[in-house]
C-alpha cells in the first residue's frame, strides 16, 4: 500500500516537472500580462520616464478621443459585414463541395490556397490587383463596361476592399471546417426527412443548420475575435487611410503604444477593446445557444 | 452508335426521362459554378505570378496583357538586390522553425502529462490554460512587451528588470511568448487521450522511467498529430507580422513579412518586384501544403470537431 502511494507520488512529481515549462511560460506571458494590462491602463507608462499612477485619467481621456471611437466605428462596420458574409460564403462553399464528384479535391484545394498566404503577402498582391488603372479587377470590370473605382484610395470603397481581401483569405479554412461538420451529420436524418417529403430548403433549415450549430459557433467566434482585432490588412493595404476610414483600434493602439510610446493610454484602449470583444463573443454564444434544439 | 445507348437507358431507367435530364443539367450547373469559383479564387495567384515574370513595360499596359511576350527574372533579381530578402527569408525560417520545435516538445510533454498522469492540479491547470485561449491577444500585447523588456538578468537588466532592454530586439522575444501555445497543449492532450493507458502500466512494471515512457513509447505514436501541429505552428510563425514588428528594431533581424511590407511601402509602383517578393513570402507554406496536404486537412477538421 505504501509503495503504491510512493509510486503515485513519484508520478505526480514527474507530471509537475513535465508541465513546468508550459506553466512558467503561461504565467510569464499570459497571467502576468493580463493582470498588468489592467494596472498599466491606470498609469502613464511611456517606457522612458518614471511610471506614475494616474487613476482614471486614461479612461477619461478616451471618452473625448474622437479618433478612438472612429476606429471602433470602422471596425464594427467591418465586422458587421465581414462576419456574416464569411459564414454564409464558407457554408455555401462547403455544401457545394461536399458532393462526391470528379475533381472535387482539386476545387477544395483551390478554395483553400488563399488561406495559406500571409496577410502581408495577400495585401501586397491585392494592392496590385486593385490598382485603379492597371489592376486586374478594374480591367475585368472594364470588359463588361464598368469603370471601377480607385478601390483603396476612395473613402467609400477602402473598407469594402479590405473586406473583400480578408474574405478571399479566410473562407477556405472555414469551408474545410464546415465540410468536416457536414460529414458529421448522420445520413438517416436526411433520409427520413426525404421520406416525409421535406423540401431541400426545409432539410437545410431543420437538419443541416441546427446540426452545424457547434461548427457555426466555432467559426463565428473565431471570426468575431479576429475581425475586431484586424490590423495587418489595414496597415499594408491602406495605412489606415483614406481619411482614417480604415484605421482600426489595434492600429491606433499600435501607433499610440509603440510609435508615440503612450503605453499607459494604449493599454486603456486595449482593455476597452478586449472587453468589447468578450461581450460580443458572449452575445454570439447566447445567440448560438438560444435557438431551439433540434428533434 | 447513338441508338443502343438510348435504348439501354430506356430499359434500365424506370424513372421518367426528365429525371435523367435534370441530373445532367445539375451536373453541368455544378461544374460551371465550382469552376467559376475556383478560377476566381486562384486568379490573384495567377496574376501575381504572371506579373512577376513580365517585362516592366508590359506590366503597365492597357488593355491588360494576359500572357507576357517574354519571361524575365529581373523582378526577382531586383527584389533580392534592393533589399536583403535572402536574410529576411532566413530570419523568418529560423523563427518559424524554433517555434515549431518548442511547441512540439513543450506541447507534447505537457499534453502527455495532462492526458495520462495523475496529479492534483491536473484539471484546474488545464482548465485555466483552456480558458485563457478566449483572451483576445490585444490585451497582452503591451504588457508582454513590458515583461520582455524588464525580464530580470537578461539583456543588461539587473535582478529587478531595470537598466537594459531585456529580450527586446532579439529572436527570443518572439520565440518565448509562443513557445508553448495553449493550442499545442490542448491539441496534443486530445491526441494522447485516444491512446491506451495499459502500455504505460506495462512499461512501469518493466522499470522504465516516466520520461522514457513518454519519449520512447507514447511520443512515436503521435507522429500524425506532430506533423499537423508542426505545419500549423510553422505557418503561424512564418506569417506572423505585428509582434515581430514590435520586438525587432534591427533591420538585419527583420522577418520576411516585415521586409515585404517595408518594400511595398517604399517602392509603391514597383509591382514586378513586389509580386516577386510576395510570392517568395508565400512559397514555403505553399510547398509545405503540397507535400503534406493530408495533415493540413486533418488539423483543421480537428479544430472544427473538437472546438
Amino acid at each position: 500500500m505504501s509503495s503504491m502511494g510512493k509510486l503515485n507520488k513519484h508520478q505526480a512529481r514527474m507530471a509537475y516537472l513535465f508541465v513546468t515549462p508550459t506553466m512558467l511560460l503561461f504565467i510569464a506571458f499570459t497571467i502576468i500580462p493580463v493582470v498588468m494590462a489592467l494596472y498599466l491602463s491606470f498609469t502613464n507608462y511611456d517606457v522612458v520616464s518614471r511610471m506614475e499612477f494616474v487613476k482614471f485619467d486614461n479612461y477619461k481621456k478616451m471618452l473625448d478621443d474622437d479618433l478612438y471611437w472612429t476606429t471602433f466605428k470602422n471596425v464594427f462596420f467591418y465586422a458587421v459585414i465581414f462576419v456574416p458574409l464569411n459564414i454564409i460564403i464558407s457554408l455555401l462553399l462547403a455544401m457545394l463541395l461536399n458532393f462526391k464528384r470528379f475533381g472535387i479535391k482539386l476545387f477544395r484545394t483551390m478554395n483553400y490556397l488563399p488561406t495559406l498566404t500571409s496577410s502581408v503577402a495577400a495585401a501586397t498582391v491585392w494592392i496590385w490587383l486593385l490598382h485603379p488603372e492597371f489592376g486586374l479587377v478594374n480591367n475585368l470590370l472594364g470588359y463588361v463596361g464598368i469603370t471601377g473605382p480607385a478601390w483603396l484610395a476612395q473613402t467609400e470603397t477602402a473598407m469594402l476592399s479590405i473586406i473583400m481581401v480578408t474574405l478571399w483569405q479566410s473562407v477556405g479554412s472555414n469551408m474545410v471546417i464546415y465540410i468536416a461538420g457536414l460529414q458529421g451529420v448522420p445520413d438517416y436524418l436526411y433520409e427520413s426527412a426525404k421520406l416525409d417529403g421535406a423540401t431541400a430548403f426545409n432539410r437545410f433549415r431543420y437538419i443541416t443548420w441546427p446540426q452545424l450549430r457547434p461548427t457555426t459557433f466555432l467559426v463565428s467566434t473565431m471570426a468575431i475575435i479576429g475581425a475586431l482585432q484586424m490590423f495587418d490588412q489595414a496597415f499594408v493595404l491602406t495605412q489606415g487611410g483614406p481619411g482614417n476610414v480604415t484605421k482600426t483600434p489595434v492600429y491606433l493602439i499600435y501607433n499610440q503604444g509603440f510609435n508615440q510610446l503612450k503605453m499607459g493610454y494604449a493599454s486603456a484602449q486595449a482593455f476597452v477593446l478586449a472587453v468589447a470583444i468578450l461581450i460580443f463573443s458572449f452575445i454570439n454564444m447566447r445567440i448560438n445557444k438560444s435557438e431551439e434544439p433540434i428533434v | 452508335m447513338v441508338q443502343p445507348v438510348v435504348k439501354s437507358v430506356a430499359v434500365r431507367a424506370p424513372k421518367p426521362p426528365s429525371y435523367a435530364l435534370k441530373k445532367v443539367l445539375a451536373t453541368v450547373l455544378f461544374y460551371v459554378v465550382t469552376v467559376a469559383i475556383a478560377v476566381a479564387m486562384f486568379l490573384p495567384f495567377f496574376w501575381s505570378l504572371i506579373t512577376s515574370f513580365k517585362p516592366s513595360n508590359e506590366i503597365f499596359s492597357v488593355p491588360i496583357k494576359w500572357i507576357p511576350s517574354t519571361l524575365t527574372l529581373e523582378h526577382y533579381k531586383s527584389a533580392f538586390t534592393t533589399v536583403p530578402f535572402a536574410g529576411y527569408f532566413a530570419n523568418s525560417f529560423i523563427l518559424a522553425s524554433a517555434g515549431v520545435l518548442c511547441n512540439l516538445f513543450f506541447g507534447s510533454i505537457s499534453g502527455y502529462a495532462f492526458a495520462k498522469l495523475n496529479f492534483k492540479l491536473n484539471k484546474p491547470m488545464f482548465r485555466i490554460l483552456l480558458a485563457a485561449m478566449m483572451i483576445p491577444g490585444i490585451v497582452t500585447m503591451i504588457p508582454s512587451f513590458y515583461v520582455l523588456k524588464h525580464f530580470p538578468l537578461i539583456g543588461g537588466n539587473d535582478l529587478l528588470g531595470a537598466g537594459g532592454n531585456g529580450f527586446l530586439n532579439s529572436f527570443w522575444g518572439i520565440i518565448l511568448p509562443g513557445a508553448s501555445g495553449s493550442f499545442a497543449v490542448f491539441f496534443m492532450r486530445q491526441f494522447f487521450l485516444t491512446l491506451p493507458s495499459d502500455m504505460m502500466e506495462m512499461a512501469r512494471i518493466e522499470g522504465a522511467g516516466e520520461f522514457r515512457i513518454f519519449w520512447n513509447i507514447y511520443l512515436p505514436l503521435t507522429k500524425p498529430a506532430l506533423a499537423t501541429l508542426s505545419i500549423f505552428t510553422f505557418q503561424g510563425g512564418w506569417n506572423n507580422f505585428l509582434w515581430p514588428m514590435i520586438i525587432l528594431n534591427d533591420p538585419a533581424k527583420a522577418t520576411i513579412q516585415m521586409g515585404l511590407q517595408a518594400f511595398s511601402f517604399n517602392h509603391q509602383t514597383d509591382f514586378g518586384p513586389m509580386m516577386a517578393g510576395a510570392l517568395i513570402a508565400i512559397l514555403p507554406i505553399l510547398v509545405l501544403f503540397l507535400l503534406l496536404q493530408k495533415y493540413f486537412v486533418q488539423g483543421i477538421a480537428f479544430t472544427g470537431t473538437k472546438g
